[in-house]
């Protein structure tokens, strides 16, 4: 496991150094062949998005100078930017990547976008070529990790910002919002983002009323609405399912007296109000009556604040799952490193076999069928004898984290590396005389 | 054998009492699909009694475990209707257990037999029954939807956090679930109520009305009535709306224990 990392996120840095590291998502195609191109590192990928900057590689040795990377493409002073800097090698790598995927290294944790953001910076690095066959079984992995992580845990299900706690809290009330109607009293900034919001989850029509009538129909028309005039307040507003209140007034604008009116000629259908003014719009006695729901701004605080903690508690049972994922790719990729070695040694051994059965044939002459197969049997039995122990002490060593140090012993022991670049080197002269011979012709 | 396959069936609703136990607490998707399964096939067996008891000509003998029988099953059926279409399993809350409680009455004994005097209008007595429980099943499927709209509602009245994180569905699909079965069963309570009445008039000649059974069968008729009156014109619902389910089912109930005391509607010992 030869995986590095190196970054800066919004823990480590702040904005002003993310700035800078910043790189636009034209400019990341070449900024992932420049990664590759640098000594040492055989695949790269880049994520860059406005919380974290990131390296992703696969190197020769394991020890590539990313630091240099850095320092040299975006021309940055070292003392500026090592303090930020965090780097991980080997395991550590593989489960920090596994934390950004599964959400869990975010400034809000749980939060969606990021495995979109990874996915993208994979796709683009892969067109490229920058991403093959290690950071290829890394990501492919990590999404496998992501999704498993939203699945068994809830760390991403609960809203965690006002305007989504007002959308949740309507859709348990309405279920779906398509085609639910919003009043939005009070041109605010904050009633226009709840606005938005619900109109994003399908609600159709818009009413705005505001004290000032061309705010409220300059409001309207952003929304493609309806500007409704204050004093129509009460006798329009039971044509919404949603009511966003944000006025200015000193006292509750929305009293019992109004809820009853609106519920009757409603037929009893409940309506939800948002009142995210302070003082409150909706008066308490109003919020009592059946088929009224009305949260205000403290209430939607409280579920937000209680949803962050809960997605922390969360979050440590996907930390759990994220360590024993850790484990079973060390333990994949290090049984992956040992087949080319098994490979290559029993290929070393059979060519030994062959050679030696061929110098007998030449010494005897030709054998009859029966002394051929007897020969071939006591041969291979040898060779099968011989293998076992090394083989079976590779496979053992693969799910340890000695793996590496057997893998040597045993390419040393056998000469495996000078034969693989003999055989290397003659398939390179062999390829190269071809293409000779082909561009003679 | 009836009965066998109808203590199957018990052993299959008995996972979906246990969901219905569990699901206020926490919810949890494996375990819904597990009640789901096991409520399944515990109709598959449920059927298969059914259609025994059917072939063996005792529908007809009508006595309470096999009444009580038919209208498990036939509230099963309305709660996999309101799956298939809302795909929750929440109305199991109040479904399972009361699907259960049935069950286990029809399989553990023989039970008074209806009084044989109608054996001559089979056909008659057969759509009355059907018609009767179906109407019993859609009025219960609406109480079980009105009072989980309750629960609902007091979760997202109360303001807590945890309102948000909920099993149960919307409060609007609550409602339509309560309003549809309602209105669904009355036409069937009413026709069951009008052929019981030609099963009467063909065996006394006349209908009635001071036998306790038949007051109470028009009683309970009239709030139901009332019941989706008001919901259709008023739109009433919550409180409203569970309270009249409640007089309307207890209504039923009493009804019920009164066939052990008509002389018209009676078990016979």
């Amino acid at each position: 496991m030869r995986y590095q990392l190196i970054g800066v996120n919004h823990n480590s840095a702040p904005l002003d150094v993310r700035e800078r590291l910043a790189i636009p998502e034209s400019r990341l195609p070449d900024c992932c062949r420049d990664l590759t191109a640098h000594p040492g590192i055989e695949e790269g990928m880049i994520i860059s998005t406005c919380n974290r900057v990131e390296m992703i590689t696969h190197t020769t040795n394991g020890a590539a100078d990313l630091r240099g990377f850095l320092h040299g493409h975006f021309q940055l002073n070292p003392e500026d930017l090592d303090a930020h800097l965090y780097e991980f090698r080997e395991k550590d790598a593989v489960r920090h990547v596994f934390r950004v995927a599964s959400s869990l290294d975010s400034m809000v944790v749980g939060e969606a976008q990021i495995l979109g953001q990874v996915k993208e910076a994979y796709a683009t690095a892969r067109a490229v070529g920058s991403v093959r066959g290690q950071l290829d079984r890394l990501f492919t992995r990590a999404f496998a990790v992501a999704k498993r992580v939203r699945t068994e845990t809830t760390v991403g299900s609960s809203s965690v910002s006002i305007a989504s706690v007002a959308v949740e809290l309507a859709k348990r009330i309405f279920g779906s919002l398509q085609g639910k109607s919003v009043f939005i009293v009070g041109a605010g900034k904050m009633s226009e983002l709840a606005a938005r919001h619900l109109i994003a989850h399908g609600c159709a029509s818009i009413f705005v009323s505001n004290r000032t009538y061309e705010r409220a129909a300059g409001l309207a028309q952003r929304f493609n609405g309806q500007a409704i005039k204050f004093d129509d307040l009460y006798d329009s507003c039971d044509k919404a399912d949603i009511v966003i209140t944000s006025t200015g007034s000193p006292h509750a604008i929305f009293r019992r007296e109004h809820g009853e009116q609106f519920l009757a000629r409603r037929k009893n259908k409940p309506m939800f109000f948002i009142d995210i003014a302070v003082p409150r719009d909706v008066s308490p006695e109003m919020a009592k009556l059946d088929g009224i729901f009305a949260y205000d701004i403290d209430d939607l605080q409280q579920a937000v604040t209680s949803h962050v903690a809960d997605r922390h508690k969360e979050a440590e049972l996907a930390e759990a799952i994220i360590a024993s994922e850790v484990e079973r790719f060390e333990a994949r990729v290090h049984a992956l490193d040992v087949v080319p070695t098994i490979v290559s040694l029993q290929d070393h051994l059979e060519t030994i076999r062959q050679a030696e059965i061929d110098r007998v044939r030449s010494r005897m002459g030709a054998l009859t069928p029966e002394q051929e197969m007897a020969v071939e049997a006591l041969t291979r039995g040898i060779i099968n004898k011989v293998m076992h122990t090394p083989i079976t002490t590779l496979k053992t060593a693969a799910r340890e984290s000695e793996a590496t140090t057997v893998i040597d012993v045993v390419r040393r022991l056998f000469n495996l590396h000078e034969k693989e670049k003999a055989s290397a080197s003659q398939a390179n002269g062999e390829a190269s005389s071809k293409k000779e011979s082909e561009t003679r012709h | 054998m009836s009965l066998l396959w109808l203590r199957f069936a018990l052993a299959c609703y008995f996972v979906g009492l246990i969901y219905a136990f569990f699901a206020l607490r926490r919810t949890s998707d494996l375990f819904s699909r597990i009640a789901l399964h096991a409520a399944s096939l515990g109709m598959v067996f449920h059927f298969v009694s059914l259609v025994e008891l059917f072939l063996s000509g005792q529908v007809a003998r009508t006595s309470v475990d096999n009444a009580e029988s038919l209208l498990a099953f036939l509230s099963m059926t309305f709660f996999m209707v309101v799956y298939a279409i809302y795909k929750t399993t929440s109305p199991g809350v109040v479904v399972f257990p009361i699907v259960f409680f049935l069950t286990f009455v029809a399989a553990i004994d023989e039970q008074p037999v209806l009084r044989t005097s109608f054996v001559q209008h089979k056909g008659w007595l057969v759509a009355h029954i059907i018609l009767i429980f179906t109407g019993y099943a859609a009025l219960l499927l609406s109480f079980g939807a009105s009072l989980l709209y309750l629960v609902q509602e007091h979760r997202l009245k109360s303001k807590k956090p945890s309102s948000l994180i909920s099993f149960l569905p919307a409060l609007e699909v609550l409602d339509q679930i309560g309003y549809r079965s309602l209105v669904l069963g009355f036409p069937f309570m009413t026709l069951g109520l009008i052929t019981g009445s030609v099963v009467a008039m063909s065996a006394y000649g006349h209908v009635d009305f001071t036998d306790p059974k038949i007051f109470l069968s028009i009683l309970m008729w009239s709030v139901y009535m009332i019941m989706v009156f008001t919901r259709w014109n008023s739109g009433w619902r919550g409180r409203r709306a569970a309270v009249l389910a409640w007089v309307t089912v207890a209504t039923a109930i009493v009804a019920w224990v009164a066939n052990y005391f008509s002389t018209m509607h009676r078990f016979a010992s």
